[in-house]
């Protein structure tokens, strides 16, 4: 089992200055081609957003990047690191973090609990016997990222309990676990009431600067807001990459994304 | 000073926790030799702790990870077989002889490496599929055991595996084999719930609940199933050994298909939700198993035909509660703590 910190002192030694570089990505489900020749680089604290329709791939982007399948051709490095033949666990380990479109959460346990199992993940102690006490450091961590998505009055409520927006604000509690290098948020606003979307945003612009991030979001006032690059994705491909206010200018896109009637 | 005091209100405060219920219950099993036969002793409470014990093992898995393993009455056989094999018996061709402080650890050892390797087959297997990988490997077991003379003693098994005479107690007597029973039965729950809360526990039940996010959190998910059968198996081994010597034997007959199913049927009934459910299970099914045949036969039917009791009482209770006994309690507890005019959740969990 490897420990983080020993990781992130491998990592750095083989940085090439990005966080995640993947080139020449693809991934095929039978014949049908869902990425084809994804070419991207993003630095370490950029936030970027992934735009594009249903089925553009790009929810199977980020399987790829994190482990869920591996892709069928290219390669995928994190912070100058190869990680194409890395199962999951191991690309978590050196600060990767997803949250899911669908939430994937432990439904058996407490809000506290979820959060403890995300920090705990990324820590010695997995298969430790011995549980943890009142002033344990990891539980105090776990309380304070529910404290940062205001959930500390739902703290013992069994996750089956919680309302759909509190659990995705759960999911983001659990991707900030572990002192995280790069996170990936699928949809994390899908289905959000406006004020928790606000909410959301709050919490993803006041995210620490290093931390970078990779966001899908239907929700093009979100997404602009909380990025510094937009990548847009058709057919399993990258066809348009830029910051926001030239994405949300370009023709092509307004087009094909936004109906050409977007303002 | 200060320190002191804090630590004495902790432990204070801590001992208020337990409800008062365990406070009886714990009174009433210490106490309650004095009150009744010795066949209640050793036959009905010494059989319930055993069988609670490898129910307790299937609970873990099943409860907390999601695993329904039919392989632990043939694990707590294993225990029984090794005991008897390096042990003493009446086998002395085949039995080894060694000394207790060697055999038992030696045996729950091999117990637990025995799990482990069924745990490394079964994990890859989801649901019905495991059942049936871990049934089929209980079925081989019971038949390697009838055929194999060299080490297992076929058919025939073997007698005369006592319990050590430690502290010069006789620890098959009635009354020592009772306390003997509680103290491993109460010590395994205790166990288990301590152990659900820690971080171990805590992730076989995330493993239970979504595998792909444990993963994705940085979890080895088959690691951790596979410890979870060595930690049932260890469990099994212990209630095994217990079985060994409260019948004094071990033979194929207690690693057949029918034990194994039992230990799921007792499991069910008491409740898969907590490890509490497996004691009542077994308190069940032994009160069923022991009388059955009295209450048929008072009623004019035939003795043997007490299974029949047993699977009418196990529909009963899987048909109004899928969450076995425990299941009727959370039930009975819910309506209680509702507002009959709002219908609205009162609170009030100290029931």
């Amino acid at each position: 089992m490897s420990d983080v910190s020993t990781i992130n002192a491998k990592t750095a030694q083989a940085d090439s200055g990005y966080a995640l570089e993947l080139r020449d990505v693809s991934k095929k489900f039978g014949a049908l081609e869902a990425l084809g020749g994804i070419n991207m680089s993003v630095r370490p604290g950029e936030r970027r957003a992934v735009l594009g329709s249903n089925g553009a791939g790009k929810t199977t982007l980020f399987n790829c990047i994190t482990g869920d399948f591996p892709p069928t051709t290219g390669a995928i490095r994190f912070f100058g690191e190869d990680v194409t033949a890395f199962p999951a666990q191991e690309r978590i380990r050196r600060g990767l973090r997803r949250t899911y479109q669908i939430s994937l959460l432990f439904n058996g346990l407490s809000v506290l609990d979820n959060v403890y199992l995300a920090c705990r993940g990324v820590s010695r102690g997995r298969f430790s016997f011995k549980r943890p006490a009142k002033n344990d450091a990891l539980m105090q961590t776990a309380e304070e990222l529910v404290a940062t998505v205001n959930l500390t009055s739902a703290i013992h409520t069994m996750v089956s309990d919680l309302s759909y927006g509190q659990q995705r604000q759960l999911e983001i509690a659990m991707a900030l676990s572990g002192a995280p290098r790069f996170i990936l948020f699928d949809e994390p606003a899908a289905g959000l009431s406006p004020t928790e979307r606000t909410e959301l945003v709050n919490i993803l612009v006041g995210l620490p600067s290093h931390v970078g991030y990779i966001i899908i979001e239907h929700d093009m006032d979100v997404a602009l807001r909380v990025s510094d690059m937009v990548t847009m994705m058709h057919n399993g491909r990258i066809f348009k990459e830029g910051k926001p206010a030239e994405i949300e200018e370009d023709p092509e896109v307004q087009a094909l994304y936004l109906g050409g009637g977007h303002e | 000073m200060a320190d002191m005091t804090s630590s004495v209100n902790l432990k204070k405060s801590r001992l208020e926790d337990v409800h008062p219920a365990y406070w009886i219950l714990g009174i009433v099993l210490l106490v309650i030799p004095a009150f009744v036969s010795p066949f209640i002793m050793f036959q009905l409470m010494g059989w319930t702790f055993i069988l609670g014990i490898i129910a307790l093992s299937l609970m873990f898995l099943g409860g907390y990870g999601g695993m329904i393993s039919m392989a632990q009455m043939a694990l707590a056989g294993f225990a029984g077989y090794m005991i008897a094999i390096f042990g003493s018996s009446a086998i002395d061709t085949i039995s080894q002889g060694w000394p207790w402080w060697i055999v038992i650890p030696l045996a729950l050892f091999l117990t637990m490496l025995f799990a482990t390797a069924i745990g490394w087959l079964a994990v890859r297997t989801e649901g019905i599929y495991t059942i049936m990988i871990t049934l089929a490997i209980a079925a081989a077991f019971f038949y390697f055991t009838r055929q194999n003379y060299d080490l297992f003693n076929g058919f025939q098994g073997f007698n005369s595996v006592l319990p050590p005479r430690l502290f010069g107690v006789d620890w098959r007597g009635p009354y020592a084999f009772y306390y003997l029973t509680l103290f491993f039965a109460v010590g395994s729950y205790a166990l288990v719930l301590y152990i659900s809360r820690a971080p171990f526990g805590l992730t076989l039940q995330g493993v239970r609940d979504n595998p792909r996010r444990m993963a994705a959190l940085g979890y080895n998910v088959t690691a951790h199933r596979v410890a979870a059968y060595a930690f049932a198996g260890l469990l099994a081994g212990i209630g095994g050994i217990l079985l060994t010597w409260q019948s004094s034997q071990i033979s194929p007959g207690t690693v057949g298909i029918t034990p194994a199913i039992d230990i799921l049927i007792i499991a069910v009934i008491g409740g898969l939700r907590h490890p509490v459910g497996a004691f009542i299970g077994a308190f069940i099914y032994v009160i069923l198993k022991t009388f059955a045949v009295d209450i048929l036969v008072s009623m004019g039917l035939a003795g043997e035909r007490f299974q029949l009791l047993i699977g009418l009482g196990f529909l009963i209770i899987v048909l109004f509660s899928p969450d076995g006994v425990l299941g009727l309690w959370e039930k009975y507890r819910e309506n209680r703590n509702r507002d009959p005019l709002t219908g609205e959740d009162r609170g009030d969990s100290r029931l």
